[in-house]
Formats: C-alpha cells, sequence, structure tokens
C-alpha cells in the first residue's frame, strides 16, 4: 500500500497511491495509515483521487483509520471518483466524514 | 414510417469464469468480468456498480464460504445479458449461509457513539441497494447466488 505524507501549513496530507482499497489490501491500508498519523497534525485530509474502487472493507478501514486517530482529531476525504464516491453516499458514511471534491478546496476549507 | 429507438439491440453472449477461491481470487474475478464487459461499453457508474455488487457477493464467499483453515474450492460466475439487464450467478462449494439465506443487509447504524461507528457490515447492503432479484439456493452441496443488474437496458 502507497501511501505518501505531507504537511500544508496546519494541515497533514495523506494521498493514496494505489488504484484500489479493497478486501486484499485492507488491514495492510489500516496499518499504513497508524503509521502516517500517529502524533501527527489534528486534521489529516485522506487524498483518494488515484483510487478508483473502493470495497466495504476499504471502507471498514477508513472507518477503522478515523477511530485510531482518535476522536480530539479530525480525518477528511478528498478527490472522490465516481465509484468511492458510490459507496460513501449509499452507506450515508459521506455523513461521518467531512468529504470535499478536490484536494485543493480541502486544503483551503480546512487550514487555519 | 421510420421509427426512432433508442434502444441497445445486440445483447451480449453468455460467458463464464472460474477462479479459485483465495486471496486473489476476487481481484482476479472482477478483472475478467468487467473485461467480458467491455463490448457494452458500460459508463463510469454503469461498471462500478456491476463491480461493487460482485466484489462483494465474491468477498463474501472468499471470507465465509470458503474460510480460512478450509480447503479452497471453485467460483463460478455467469453472466447473461438480458434486456432488463445483466443477470449475474455465482456458485461456489463453500459453506452454506447460516439459516440457508442470505443476511438482511439492513443499513448500519451510525447515530453511534465515536468509538462504535461501525467498521463492516456494509457488504450485504450494498448488494442488495445495487442489485435486484436477489436469490440464494443451496443444492447439491452448492451455494447459488443470483443477482441483476440493471444495466445495459434494452
Amino acid at each position: 500500500m502507497d501511501l505518501r505524507s505531507r504537511s500544508e501549513d496546519t494541515l497533514q496530507v495523506v494521498s493514496v497511491h494505489d488504484s484500489r482499497i479493497d478486501a486484499a489490501v485492507a488491514i495492510e491500508f489500516k496499518e499504513a495509515m497508524r503509521s502516517a498519523t500517529d502524533g501527527g497534525n489534528d486534521t489529516v485530509v485522506l487524498d483518494l483521487s488515484e483510487v478508483q474502487f473502493i470495497d466495504s472493507s476499504g471502507l471498514g478501514a477508513i472507518v477503522a483509520a478515523m477511530k485510531q486517530m482518535g476522536q480530539s482529531r479530525k480525518l477528511a476525504l478528498a478527490g472522490l471518483t465516481p465509484t468511492v464516491e458510490k459507496v460513501f453516499r449509499l452507506t450515508r458514511m459521506d455523513s461521518v466524514f467531512p468529504v470535499f471534491p478536490t484536494l485543493d478546496g480541502a486544503i483551503t476549507k480546512l487550514k487555519t | 414510417m421510420k421509427v426512432l429507438s433508442m434502444t441497445r439491440t445486440t445483447l451480449l453472449p453468455v460467458f463464464s469464469i472460474l477462479v479459485e477461491s483465495g486471496q486473489l481470487a476476487v481481484r482476479d474475478a472482477l478483472r475478467q468480468l468487467l473485461d467480458g464487459l467491455k463490448p457494452l461499453d458500460l459508463d463510469v457508474e454503469e461498471a462500478g456498480t456491476v463491480e461493487l455488487v460482485m466484489a462483494e457477493a465474491l468477498n463474501n464467499i472468499v471470507e465465509h464460504a470458503y474460510p480460512e483453515g478450509d480447503t479452497s474450492g471453485p467460483i463460478r460466475i455467469s453472466c447473461e445479458h438480458a434486456r432488463d439487464g445483466l443477470h449475474l450467478t455465482v456458485v461456489d462449494a463453500g459453506r452454506a449461509m447460516p439459516d440457508g439465506r442470505t443476511p438482511v443487509g439492513a443499513a448500519a447504524d451510525l447515530d453511534v457513539d465515536f468509538c462504535d461507528m461501525p467498521e463492516g457490515g456494509f457488504g450485504w447492503f450494498l448488494i442488495k441497494d445495487l442489485a435486484k432479484d436477489v436469490t440464494y439456493q443451496r443444492h447439491d452441496m452448492e451455494n447459488h447466488l443470483r443477482m441483476r443488474v440493471a444495466v445495459a437496458l434494452s
């Protein structure tokens, strides 16, 4: 699982450089997110613009990533492609995460 | 009189896919399924729906019909294109569904505390939300799951 992390002012941006977050990589994704976000910024933006497909296991792994960051921090999602957006919308998980159409939009809105 | 019609006249011939259950079976089967559907030129929305429904059905088989510790076995997919969409059949020779039926697939309860936010249980909800006419039968020691995805209509 190729995750790349960088700082953007007060934000941390974690970009997923893989086209799928599915059952085959869900556990690996969750662990990679733990390493990427441990002790990091309060607000993390997960850039999903390269992810073309996510299944329910991948969705569960993103929820797990949010929970392991803790309730005092925020995990926002940006750059959802059509099928990824569909999974979040149908399961109403788009009401649990702040969701932004683009990474630039997320950075503009979230940086303080 | 000239009849203007937007309907699709050609139906894709039936095709089938056979994979051995395991870690890479789902990605392999999905790639073969989407390759088989290429002549239909589905848009990203339709292709995403087909892929999602089949991914969830296959993930369930790999996880529950052939769980770790059991010997793996075959998963057969057949895809029949009809005027009301794609009729997908998935057959495996693994363990039966508990109670002989598919889970209800209720939407997850999100009105819960942060630490209780659900990390699973979305699979059958997505299948039943996106597919029509979902039926499950156990016969001849096999699980037969049938689903219709209403895309490529004519």
